[in-house]
């Protein structure tokens, strides 16, 4: 509370004048200027000045009025330190951790298939997304964990909920976490398929892994640096090395493989992956995944900022009416679904009341770590959206539109797009897939291949040389399926202790996380469960993509709506009523997209019952739609359609049960006319610290 | 010497960092070794390799861990 009545000294209030001029200037320049290209820097410029503006204003109203954080208080850390979960931790490690933890690939694929609706929509919700919302509510559930011992979200909903919210919330947890190891695995299968360079350096992974936990385990415990380098070295070496394999006729039609047969490998790779010990395999490759995600979050900001590029892609295209090819439906509500993490992602919410918590030494601290985390991460995802739309919008709309619409040759994929108004020869598109090594660049889509040739492209114009750009582009391949593929053996693993705590409920033996039995049980579960819809994505009509994107949005922004709502309940019983608007507009709005983006999933053109009833009708005449060849192809896509109908539609029920709940907790905390949060005691910390 | 203390201080930070990144939870083994000692004195530390191997256990027990 004390900063808040310091004055700010005359100097402060000119340079942050001089920001907030700067930062309109170049926001004015994205937003207006028409007809002409404009250098990626304004958006750079204009995205930095939001982000200070936002942490320095919006970021500490948030900290002293509707949270009043307090920096003599005891944080957890402090009250129950015990020297392994709960350690009062330097401010930039806690930093550097959470950021870590937050930033996967979700902020690099959203803006890059929202990019087809020009870069202007994407990156004005990424901006403002994240200031009001997704930055306001990993700030605010950190804060409310803070309080409260550093417990967990679903901990927390149910104190201020009840039990039934509590629980009605975990089971909207794990619905979400399989929909995004699914999503996030079709990623992986997308960039490989009949990628020969991609999946011999992808496969090579797992005996670098091995081999590193080997070493970590008996030859030098405990020295991660130095396994990470001897990785990395042999990584980057698999890289060089697949060039060959893919030339070789004899290697290359062993990792040549098609996206079932990708599918297949994943899913059984996730199973063992998860059923061995942590130590050989999913470790290492976790310290091999963080460490390049770091590295490359940092290549592909320097190499923004040296190669200065154009946008290519126009401001708006015509796809804001909903026609577009990537992804179905209009500006509202599929932007603001497609584009979750980088603008607001539920998922923080689980980090920010997980170990983040348990490691600040000073409520004070908090702001910088939760607020300007995420905004960190809003960087990333303006970054992954500049990628985009310096590619040529011919090349970005090959790349990105499925099969189905732009067919599987370079001329007839030419002709459609440029159709569409984005000129393109064949030749261009065949030579960009020469650049980068692959035989075709055609729907590949799902983010990473996008983002990996723009990456190759832009690094190409920094440090030019022979064939660079295919190593470039595999290595951006390479380390987007790393930390994925690391997700996805992480996620199995949740996943299954969450089977099994469901599991033992029933029938309490399953519970035990030793057992040999409930543990490959809970593990299947577990990988059928996500195994489905990556299988139901590789055989996709429109490509996967299409089909399990928005229902990832509409998961991950219900889960976000519920954190805000939790936040907004939690505002109301501290009595603060007037600062309801804060975490309750985005909670609203977000409501609003998910419900509005799953009734269009539901009901109408673009909707999962028009695409079933589309080949129901089609099999009833007799007739085959491609992709399927025989009529159980079609029943399957019937069957996954509808499916797909019912996660909607549970989505949807758990959206509206939630807000329900907390409209009631709000009403019964409204009268009541003292506080009733659940709150841990105050206790300064200059009396813990004497102890 | 001052230039020194604080590039020492710096990859001290960074150490840390790198550690808590990737699943070593505690800052540091000597702060953990330091808190036994200080609170608990009857309890003998784990040595390095000890300490390594649980924390990668507790890491991958379940909550959350990473994002999308």
């Amino acid at each position: 509370m004390h900063s808040a009545t310091v004055k700010p000294n005359p100097a402060a209030k000119i340079l942050w004048f001089a920001i907030a001029i700067v930062g309109a200037w170049c926001l004015g320049v994205v937003a207006l200027r028409r007809g002409e290209p404009i250098n990626a820097i304004w958006v750079v410029a204009a995205a930095i000045a939001v982000f200070v503006i936002g942490y320095r204003f919006y970021g500490k109203f948030v900290e002293h009025r509707v949270l009043q954080l307090d920096p003599s208080r005891a944080p957890p850390s402090v009250l129950r330190n015990d020297g392994l979960d709960y350690v009062p931790t330097d401010k930039w490690v806690v930093f550097g951790h959470h950021f870590a933890a937050i930033a996967g690939a979700g902020p690099l694929v959203g803006p890059v298939l929202a990019a087809q609706m020009g870069y202007l929509p994407g990156t004005l919700w990424i901006l403002f997304g994240v200031v009001f919302a997704g930055a306001v509510q990993d700030f605010m559930i950190l804060g409310l964990s803070l309080r409260r011992d550093g417990r967990s979200l679903g901990h927390m909903l149910r104190e201020e909920l009840g039990p039934l919210p509590g629980i009605v919330a975990m089971v909207g947890v794990l619905v979400l976490m399989m929909i995004v190891l699914a999503v996030l695995a079709l990623v992986v299968v997308k960039a490989l398929t009949h990628s020969p360079w991609g999946t011999f350096t992808v496969a090579m992974t797992i005996p670098i892994a091995l081999l590193m936990g080997a070493y970590l385990r008996w030859f030098r415990p405990g020295r991660i640096l130095e396994v990470s380098i001897i990785g990395l070295a042999l990584l980057l070496l698999s890289i060089w090395a697949g060039k060959f394999v893919a030339d070789s006729a004899s290697l290359a039609p062993i990792f040549d493989l098609d996206a079932k047969a990708l599918a297949w490998w994943l899913i059984g790779y996730g199973f063992c992956a998860s059923v061995l010990p942590v130590w050989l395999l999913l470790a290492p490759r976790d310290y091999l995944s963080t460490f390049l995600k770091i590295g490359t979050i940092a290549l592909l900001a320097l190499a923004i900022f040296l190669a200065a590029p154009m946008l290519q892609m126009p401001a708006v295209t015509q796809f804001i009416d909903g026609t577009g090819p990537v992804f179905q439906g209009n500006l509202f509500p599929f932007l603001f679904i497609t584009i979750a993490c980088g603008a607001v992602s539920g998922w923080h919410s689980i980090i920010a009341s997980g170990t983040t918590p348990k490691l600040l030494a000073n409520e004070g601290q908090a702001r910088m770590v939760g607020y300007g985390g995420m905004l960190m991460e809003a960087f990333v995802a303006i970054m992954a959206m500049i990628a985009a739309a310096s590619l040529h919008p011919g090349v970005y709309f090959a790349m990105n539109a499925p099969g189905a619409i732009i067919g599987t040759t370079a001329e007839h994929a030419a002709q459609v797009i440029s159709q569409w108004g984005f000129v393109v020869t064949p030749d261009a598109l065949l030579q960009t897939a020469k650049d980068v090594g692959e035989q075709s660049i055609l729907s590949r889509a799902g983010g990473a291949p996008t983002l990996a040739v723009g990456m190759a492209q832009l690094l190409h114009n920094v440090m030019p040389g022979e064939g660079m750009m295919a190593f470039w582009y595999h290595y951006a391949i390479l380390f987007e399926a790393l930390f994925i593929l690391t997700t996805v053996d992480a996620g199995t693993r949740v996943g299954r202790f969450m089977i099994q705590e469901i599991a033992g409920l029933i029938h309490k033996p399953l519970q035990a996380t030793e057992s040999w039995a409930g543990n490959l049980l809970a593990t299947a579960i577990c990988v059928a469960l996500w195994g489905y819809f990556l299988y139901q994505g590789a055989v996709d009509p429109l490509g996967g993509i299409n089909t399990l994107w928005p229902l990832f949005g509409i998961a991950n922004q219900m889960l976000a709506a519920i954190a805000l709502m939790l936040a907004t309940v939690v505002v109301v019983k501290l009595k603060r009523e007037r600062y309801v608007w804060v975490p309750g507009i985005p909670a609203v709005w977000l409501i609003v997209c998910t419900l509005a983006a799953g009734y269009e999933k539901l009901v109408g053109p673009i909707s999962f019952t028009a695409a079933a009833d589309k080949y129901a009708t089609a099999l009833a005449n007799g007739q085959m739609l491609a992709p399927a060849k025989t009529v159980a192809a079609m029943q399957q896509i019937i069957t996954n359609n509808r499916v797909d109908m019912a996660m909607t539609g549970i989505f949807m029920a758990l959206v509206v049960v939630m807000t329900l709940f907390c409209l009631r907790a709000v009403l019964k905390a409204w009268r009541i006319n003292h506080p009733t949060a659940n709150e841990e005691p105050y206790v300064a910390l200059a009396d813990v610290a004497a102890h | 010497m001052e230039l020194v203390a604080r590039w020492q201080a710096f990859r001290k930070r960074a150490v840390q960092t790198a550690r808590l990144c990737c699943g070593v939870r505690v800052p540091d083994y000597e702060g953990y070794v330091k808190h036994l000692h200080e609170h608990h004195p009857e309890r003998p530390g784990p040595s390095y390799a000890e300490f390594f191997r649980e924390r990668q256990e507790a890491r991958y027990k379940g909550g959350g861990g990473r994002c999308c």
